[in-house]
């Protein structure tokens, strides 16, 4: 409690960013798992990309920054993007990855010419709307971190209600499909819970960069367990923690971003899954393999001393 | 309208094509209940997509489906479905039971978890396959044999009445086929339908006494004896079918 108190005396600004960077790395974690497991990890890039236009638009509407609008606006235009691949995949003989592609850079794109012309308009509110292609955690507001828990809270809260379900269109969709659950529709309410995740972290991380705030948790995360629901939860904490560190690390050092420090942070934490987790890590898969060798070794050799007795 | 009590499975007229490509044409096709049958016909006859336009998992471009005289959608409890085991990610996070619990699913319907009895059931499928010993076991550390009795238990634990399964030998060893084909012979002794996507064409006699011959068209379809002729082979398979009985 004095620890806090100390805190909140030196830097307030430090604890409502750090705050708004945990809550963010907890949503994005948790449902960033999801995407990895159905091996659609580039489709958080492209939403996040397709949201930009989203928020310029919503700008060009209503003249306002409030966050709930712009976070609107980019879901909206996200979302949009995300049912466009969808769509150009399902029309058309264009493949998943050639579409995606197209839409990413055709939004950011469209999202560039906004902001451009929003920012030659002399709009004297514009200021800083373009925090949202590279992100800029500074600007974290308490009104942002309550939009962040509200919006996030809602996503955790349906994924958690919808578990079993999710989890089943992850593993088998046909099975899925085949007894009953309206899986198209799963799969609308799984990529507008993504949406949910990305567009809350476009202020603090960026359009470029959110993608991995989605994804880098869960393959981490994936390193050291088996079990679906620990994936989630340690994904959460290593978003949350990386969010927190990220935020740290930066203010502690001038000049340094704090969008990309929680990015490096939380890559780094792949890293050193990759590496040092059982089981599945580097280091255990090589130590493992040596001793096979050498067992194997032994067991060649005690068959080329006395054939006779294994061969009864 | 008496005879049609006594059809498993209706097919009429069905037509499925992916672009423009017909994948089946026009397909008739009546199951009687408590039947073993296994659709056979040459790689890309269609065999796999009958299955998935039976269980409506595709749309077809014209044609019906009845199951008990009645469309897909309102007999879904009573029909198990064993997918291709090569159609999921067995690196997926989850354990043996867990999967084979999924097969209750359906009964539980939206938002309730699997409880005690759903465990339970999941438990006797996985007696019935003989895994009872790798409930914990990550899916991931299966062998290929293994993967099958599982699928199969979930489809168990759905206690259908008519069961489609595609392709469930595919990569087993001969123990597993041995136990896989006494246990699909044991529900048809237990009045279940079992309708079986099977590439083996030496083992058709032996293991099935019905037989759908597939080629895009239905080329046959009825008792083993009657239908499984040379003839019906050589149409089905083209000039190969000398080949493969020669083997």
């Amino acid at each position: 409690m004095d620890n806090f108190l100390f805190l909140t005396r030196i830097d307030y600004t430090l604890i409502v960013v750090s705050l708004g960077a945990a809550l963010l790395g907890t949503v994005s974690g948790a449902l960033g798992t999801y995407a990895v497991l159905r091996r659609q990890s580039l489709l958080g890039d492209a939403i996040s990309h397709a949201a930009l236009p989203g928020i310029a638009v919503a700008f060009l509407l209503t003249g306002s920054k409030t966050p709930l609008i712009l976070v609107f606006g980019a879901a909206l235009a996200g979302w949009l993007g995300a049912l466009a691949i969808i769509s150009i995949v399902r029309l058309t003989r264009i493949k998943y990855d050639s579409a995606l592609a197209l839409v990413l850079s055709t939004f950011f794109g469209i999202g560039l010419v906004l902001y451009s012309l929003i920012q030659r308009s002399g709009n004297a509110n514009q200021a800083g709307l373009d925090t949202f292609i590279f992100g800029q955690a500074a600007t974290i507001l308490k009104r942002d971190v309550i939009t962040i828990g509200i919006l996030g809270g809602i996503a955790l809260i349906t994924m958690l209600i919808l578990w079993k379900e999710l989890k089943l269109l992850i593993f088998d969709e046909g099975f899925a499909a085949s007894i009953g659950f309206p899986t198209r529709l799963l799969d609308i309410l799984l990529t507008s819970l993504l949406v949910i995740a990305i567009v809350l972290g476009l202020q603090a991380v960026g359009a470029v960069l959110m993608s991995a705030m989605l994804i880098a948790p869960a393959v981490a995360a994936r390193q050291w367990t088996n079990k679906l629901n620990l994936m989630v939860l340690l994904a959460a904490a290593f978003g949350a923690f990386a969010g927190v560190s990220g935020t740290i690390i930066s203010s502690s050092t001038t000049g340094l971003p704090t969008g990309p420090m929680i990015i490096l942070c939380a890559t780094l934490f792949v890293g050193l899954s990759i590496v040092f987790a059982p089981n599945r890590g580097l280091i255990w898969d090589t130590i493992r393999q040596r001793k096979n060798r050498r067992s194997l070794k032994i067991a060649a050799g005690r068959l080329l001393e006395e054939p006779q007795q294994e061969s009864e | 309208m008496q005879a049609l009590d006594s059809k498993a499975i209706e097919v009429t007229d069905l037509t499925v094509a992916y672009q423009e490509t017909p994948v089946l044409w026009d397909i008739d096709l009546d199951v009687p209940p408590g039947v073993l049958l296994a659709i056979v016909g040459p790689n890309g006859a269609g065999k796999t997509t009958l299955i998935k336009a039976i269980l409506g998992l595709v749309r077809p471009a014209a044609g019906n489906v009845l199951i008990y005289n009645k469309p897909y959608v309102t007999q879904r409890r009573i029909v198990g479905y064993v997918p291709q085991r090569g159609s999921v990610d067995w690196d997926f996070p989850t354990n043996v039971l867990d999967v084979v619990m999924m097969g209750r699913y359906g009964a539980l319907g939206w938002i309730k978890r699997p409880g005690n009895r759903d465990r339970e059931l999941a438990m006797h499928a996985l007696e019935k396959v003989g895994m009872e010993n790798y409930t914990t076991r990550q899916i991931s550390q299966l062998s290929g044999g293994q993967q099958q009795r599982v699928f199969l238990a979930r489809a168990l634990v759905q206690d259908a009445t008519i069961y489609l399964m595609d392709e469930p030998f595919q990569g087993v060893d001969a123990t597993t086929e041995r136990a896989i084909i006494s246990l699909l012979q044991e529900l048809r002794e237990n009045g279940k339908t079992v309708v079986v996507v099977h590439h083996d064409l030496q083992t058709v006699t032996d293991y099935f006494d019905w037989v759908t011959l597939l080629n895009i068209r239905r080329i046959a379809s009825g008792p083993i004896e009657d239908t499984f002729t040379t003839e019906n082979l050589r149409e089905t398979y083209g000039g190969r079918v000398a080949f493969i009985k020669n083997r």
